[in-house]
């Protein structure tokens, strides 16, 4: 099977300080890829390249059979097809809950607006807030602002999810619900790419962990591989601080 | 919900009865002092303006009551064109000084020269004096003759309201702009959508949320300068105040054009306070808005 994303060599700078020094890396559809990593490592940079919210100084990366880092390709068709969520939510206030899901089916896909609302109120009611259709987020907590915002990335179902630190921003009593949506996301076969520092629950839901240091990716594998059996000294300092 | 139902139910404590009784008498006893306070401060200064020497002659050349009534027509119906051209400048003003700013959002080199030229607009029209414009527009743009027709004096002195507004205006657009945090129009770039729909959906209506005091407050400032245009001829309510004037060799026309205006001011600066008071309070409850 082809790789949904891959990597070649991608290098980034910000002035002089170079964040990602060469990253090789290939997703297949329906992977779930967690990097891991001390912070400052680049993985939150990584993620961005991809979704092309930071231009790359080298290497290339491709979306499917498409080149992406190809500056003549437009950058907002590719993050139609990339669903990314943040670790500060970002809702927009200004929108109701049901408008921050249907944004993008409205404005970027078409998507006339009862089919729109449909489609957004099932992901709703999916994660149990479709009596919240109406309201604006700041009236949800924390935990219920971030499954919104991981409902509003994969509503033009996106070929691939990149997910970043969603669940550091949040109360512990909070994080839970949205693990799970994201473990019934990986479960349905959604192609995931996310960064994390819940080592439990990377090594239950991940396919593959990547550990990136210093912007190389030092070590991957399964998750027994790497929580198991770590073979970098590096990798089993970092994850002797989660024990 | 029910949380509200049970505590209406429930028959308070005694000491929180007590506690509300004093709070009670504590707001009684305050307006008191406040409206006693009011009536012997305007009592002293209704006093001593009374008492100047001059009070008199000041007293029948601005405040006299049958010249009060007389001009009031006259003054009135300038009024009511001071009010037209108010509405059309506000909304000239808010569309103009809009583009203006979303011009000054634009990336690219394509649009340097559009960039630049909104920017030197901004700049010459914030220093430019409202009389300097209205004289340049109101004696320039007929000098160049766009029509056979003469130009109504109250058309051209509202383009030069717009004018200088817009350059206040569009500044105040641009603030809040900025002060809509970057991470939402990276939200909004990372579903898809392009440069201009994130400016229109959702960079726009908060910025202008946000800026919604402060643009007010321009506009009670131009409800002010409307009076401005008689310079031109247009026969608004000043004009009308100072024909008046010069018929009854009595400056109380004048007068009462300026209670028109302040009439007009004052349910706008309440809203404007109003508002500001509820954006705030928004704030301080956490919300982002
Ligand atoms: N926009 C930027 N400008 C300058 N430097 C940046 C920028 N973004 C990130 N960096 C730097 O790049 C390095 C990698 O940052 P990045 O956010 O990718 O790390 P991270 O692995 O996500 O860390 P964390 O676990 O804390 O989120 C850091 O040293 C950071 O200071
Ligand atoms: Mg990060």
């Amino acid at each position: 099977m082809s790789a949904v994303l891959r990597l070649e060599d991608v290098h980034k700078s910000f002035g002089r300080t170079e964040v990602l020094r060469g990253i090789s890396l290939e997703v297949a559809a329906h992977e779930v890829v967690v990097l891991i990593g001390a912070s400052g490592s680049g993985k939150s940079t990584l993620l961005r390249t991809i979704n092309l919210l930071e231009p790359i100084d080298d290497g290339r990366v491709w979306l499917g059979d498409r080149d992406i880092s190809d500056p003549r390709v437009r950058a907002d068709a590719v993050r139609s097809r990339i669903g990314i969520v943040f670790q500060h939510y970002n809702l927009f206030p200004h929108l109701s809950v049901l408008d921050n899901v249907t944004l993008a089916l409205r404005h970027v896909q078409g998507v006339d607006r009862a089919a729109a609302e449909q489609r957004g109120l099932e992901l709703l009611e999916r994660i149990g807030l479709a009596s919240f259709a109406r309201v604006f987020p700041d009236r949800l907590s924390g935990g219920q602002q971030q499954r919104t915002a991981i409902v509003r990335a994969i509503a033009t179902n996106p070929e691939l999810l990149l997910l970043d630190e969603i669940t550091s921003a949040l109360d512990p009593e909070l994080v839970g619900d949205v693990l799970a949506l994201v473990r019934e996301l990986a479960d349905e076969g959604t192609t995931i790419v996310m960064a994390t520092h819940e080592m439990a629950f990377a090594r239950e839901v991940a396919d593959r962990i990547v550990f990136l240091d210093s912007g190389v990716i030092l070590e991957q594998g399964s998750p027994s591989e790497v929580f198991g059996a770590p073979r970098e000294p590096r990798t089993r300092e970092f994850l002797a601080r989660f024990l | 919900m029910t949380g509200d139902l049970d505590q209406e139910a429930r028959r308070p404590s005694d000491i929180e009865l007590g506690r509300r009784a004093f709070r009670r008498r504590q707001s009684t006893r305050s307006v008191l002092v406040s409206v006693a306070s009011t009536i012997v401060f305007a009592v002293v200064v209704w006093l001593t303006i009374i008492n100047t020497p001059g009070w008199a002659r000041v007293q029948s050349t601005f405040f006299d009551p049958e010249v009060f009534v007389s001009a009031l027509p006259r003054v009135w119906d300038g009024f009511l064109l001071n009010l037209r051209v108010l509405v059309f400048a506000v909304i000239g003003t808010a569309v103009f000084g809009l583009l203006i700013a979303t011009l000054r959002t634009l990336r690219g080199a394509v649009f340097f020269p559009l960039r630049a030229l909104a920017a030197g607009y901004t700049d010459l029209f914030r220093g430019l004096p409202l009389i300097i414009v209205l004289y340049l527009v109101g004696y320039g743009i007929p000098g160049l003759r766009f029509t056979e027709e003469r130009i109504p004096a109250e058309v051209l002195g509202t383009i030069a309201l717009v004018l200088t507004y817009s350059a206040y205006v569009s500044e105040v657009f641009r603030a809040g702009i900025e002060a809509v945090h970057p991470s939402q129009r990276l939200a909004a770039r990372s579903l898809g959508l392009g440069h201009y729909k994130t400016l229109r959906l959702i960079v726009m209506p908060q910025a202008i949320r946000k800026v919604t005091p402060a643009l007010m407050n321009d506009f009670v400032a131009m409800q002010k300068d409307v009076g401005l245009i008689s310079v031109l001829g247009a026969v608004d309510a000043v004009r009308g105040a100072q024909i008046e004037v010069a018929a009854s060799f009595d400056y109380t026309p004048y007068v009462v054009a300026g209670v028109l205006f302040v009439l007009l001011a004052l349910p706008l600066i309440r809203l404007t306070d109003w508002y500001s008071a509820k954006l705030r309070a928004r704030e301080q409850m956490g919300s982002i808005v």
